[in-house]
């Protein structure tokens, strides 16, 4: 893989990161806040419904977790089994798209 | 003072661990050591070594599992339990007993684009660089590296990935990168990005713990991601 894509992948897992640092917070304070009176499915689901605001938070938080994710693995395989090239990059690529697709369902899931 | 007892590495890759009793003095350094057992106790010992002050950078060895400069390491600071154990260098090569084969070390040098390129001949002027100038500064804190491979036999990214170009040789590579002189420029952040490149440092910064001369290739390393990643953002990669 060129420099140019390798710095690509270098920023973008950078940028995620970033990006999902905050979002954890907010997914973690969050937490804390709704299971104070107990948890239940629909108490989750009245907050989510047509909640534009918490579709879009929790869709860059599927996103940057869609990027983060693969880009980490491709190292982890990389160093741990000696793992590079074309086949790695695309079935992680197949990885991406597949994390992007259940997270994006769920998402819409708790919106609609 | 009781005499030292001493486990040498013997044999290549393979090979084992031989005992030696050494007389023990007061400011004994590691080197001195390895040379008393070579040069009395068994003269087929193979070992490295040239200035013995600590400034061509040969003598390095893994002492009690750490690499280390024998030369200027003594005794005293490393003799614990009482033992001592000599290993060659770790991610390289074993020659034989303590020696290890450098080449793929310094190769990783020219890989980086380690050597400067200038424009000047000897009919121009001296290029006037301020000594207080924050690039000049940030060469002079990384410059002094002896190429002993004591962060390169430490730097576990290394022993992951073999083609790793190691801190010593990116090191080098961001002296020159911020060498105000040296008109390399792009080919050489191209050389040092990706996954032989700075982007697979890991931040551990054993190189930066370990090296000899205090200097911190990790900081070196970390400038370079920075200059690679201005690089791309500006479309320059």
């Amino acid at each position: 893989m060129s420099a140019k894509a390798e710095t690509l992948l270098w920023v973008m897992q950078r940028a995620s990161a970033a990006v999902l640092g905050l979002c954890v917070l907010v997914h973690l304070g969050t937490m804390i806040y709704a299971v104070r009176g107990g948890l239940t499915a629909a108490e989750i689901l009245s907050r989510t419904r047509g909640s534009a605001a918490w579709l879009a938070f929790y869709t860059v938080f599927v996103l940057a977790i869609s990027l983060h994710v693969p880009i980490g693995l491709r190292t982890v395989l990389g160093e741990w089994l000696g793992w590079r090239g074309a086949v790695r990059s695309g079935l992680l690529f197949l990885f991406a798209l597949a994390m992007a697709f259940t997270g994006m369902r769920a998402v819409i899931g708790v919106y609609s | 003072m009781d005499p030292l007892k001493v486990r040498v590495w013997r044999g290549g890759a393979e090979g084992s661990f031989q005992h030696f009793v050494v007389p023990r003095h007061a400011s004994q350094t590691v080197l001195d050591v390895v040379t008393y057992i070579q040069r009395v106790l068994d003269p087929t010992l193979a070992y490295r070594f040239a200035c013995r002050v600590g400034m061509c950078g040969s003598c390095a060895m893994t002492v009690n599992g750490a690499a280390r400069w024998t030369c200027r390491t003594h005794v005293d600071k490393v003799y614990q339990k009482e033992s001592l154990e000599l290993a060659p260098l770790r991610n390289l090569p074993v020659v034989r007993d303590l020696v290890t084969d450098m080449r793929e070390f310094f190769d990783k040098w020219a890989r980086a684009r380690g050597s400067f390129q200038g424009t000047k001949t000897r009919a121009d002027d001296f290029e006037k660089i301020s000594p207080g100038s924050e690039k000049r500064k940030q060469v002079d804190a990384a410059i002094e590296c002896i190429g002993c491979g004591v962060c390169y036999s430490s730097c576990d990214v290394v022993a992951a990935n073999p083609d790793y170009l190691g801190p010593a040789a990116l090191n080098r590579a961001w002296t020159l990168v911020k060498d105000e002189r040296d008109v390399e420029g792009v080919e050489r952040l191209r050389a040092v990005a990706g996954d032989a490149g700075c982007h697979s440092c890991h931040t551990h910064m054993s190189c930066t713990e370990r090296c000899p001369k205090q200097l911190s290739p990790t900081a070196g390393i970390a400038g370079l991601k920075r200059e690679v990643s201005l690089a791309l953002l500006t479309s320059a990669l």
